[in-house]
């Protein structure tokens, strides 16, 4: 399906980034008129799909992050945050809630249940030592037709 | 009074004791960037007060991600080993959609909403 409308970012994994990712995402899907619930969860998966960028993938180095965001027909938005950094061995385990590999840093090990739990599906590519993509689909309430 | 200021997002902690209750007044943006500098700032303001009330005001928080819970979580820690206790007050309703998925409701320490005071 071709998408309506498509925009990609390239950054580096610097911290001070995860803030202008989120703030991006959401300045971009606000031609959809969604709702302030729905624009926030749109800032929370980026945030944490963007901050397992900064925090496991490149780990004591700076990588390049590229976000993609795509309007679909049907009101719904496909987010994809890709990196090139060390990938992830277990996905099923990384995906477990409460699983970390950073408790010193108070990492909570709940990004990609937070994901899960503010989208309508979250799927993760990943190759070790290649990198990881995780793309996020979320479906908007209609509140104007015309898209 | 303390001020942080790291680009464009603003934090801002400042504490105001009643007795050996501390509140700390969390403002700006919540996230991994933000949280490790709030951290900081937290634990220096809470080994240095030792309250026994330690209350986390949300009122001036505008997003949070998973970051602040672990934020939460660490000083719930931190005020066990003192033999504190911590509250979470003045939680705005998107914060409280993630503070209630992280399971921090069960540990007690949450303010309840206006919702549910007025249902009572």
């Amino acid at each position: 399906m071709k998408p309506l409308n498509e925009m990609t970012l390239c950054f580096e994994s610097r911290s001070c980034n995860e803030g202008f990712a989120r703030t991006a995402a959401a300045a971009f899907t606000a031609q959809l008129d969604p709702t302030v619930g729905e624009l926030n969860e749109i800032r929370t998966v980026v945030s944490e799909a963007v901050t397992n960028c900064v925090v496991h993938a490149y780990r004591n180095t700076i990588g390049s992050i590229r976000l993609n965001i795509r309007i679909m027909p049907g009101n719904t938005v496909v987010i994809r945050v890709k990196d090139s950094g060390c990938g992830i061995e277990d996905v099923k385990k990384a995906m477990e809630p409460l699983f970390t590999t950073a408790p010193d840093e108070e990492r909570a090990g709940l990004g990609f249940a937070v994901m899960q739990s503010f989208s309508d599906g979250v799927k993760v590519r990943s190759v070790v030592g290649k990198g990881t993509t995780v793309t996020i689909t979320k479906k908007l309430s209609l509140r104007c037709s015309d898209v | 009074m303390y001020n942080i200021t790291e680009g464009v997002i603003i934090l801002e902690l400042k504490s105001v004791q009643k007795g050996s209750e501390l509140t700390l007044y969390l403002r700006g943006e919540i996230d991994h960037h933000s949280a490790r500098k709030m951290r900081e700032t937290a634990d220096a303001l809470i080994h240095q007060k030792k309250p026994s009330l330690l209350k986390m005001n949300f009122s001036g928080v505008s997003f949070m991600d998973s970051s602040g819970i672990g934020l939460i979580m660490g000083r719930y820690r931190t005020m066990l080993l003192y033999g504190g206790k911590l509250r979470v007050v003045s939680i705005p309703e998107q914060i409280r959609k993630m503070m209630e998925l992280s399971g921090l409701g069960t540990l007690n320490i949450l303010e309840r909403s206006r919702q549910d005071e007025t249902t009572e």
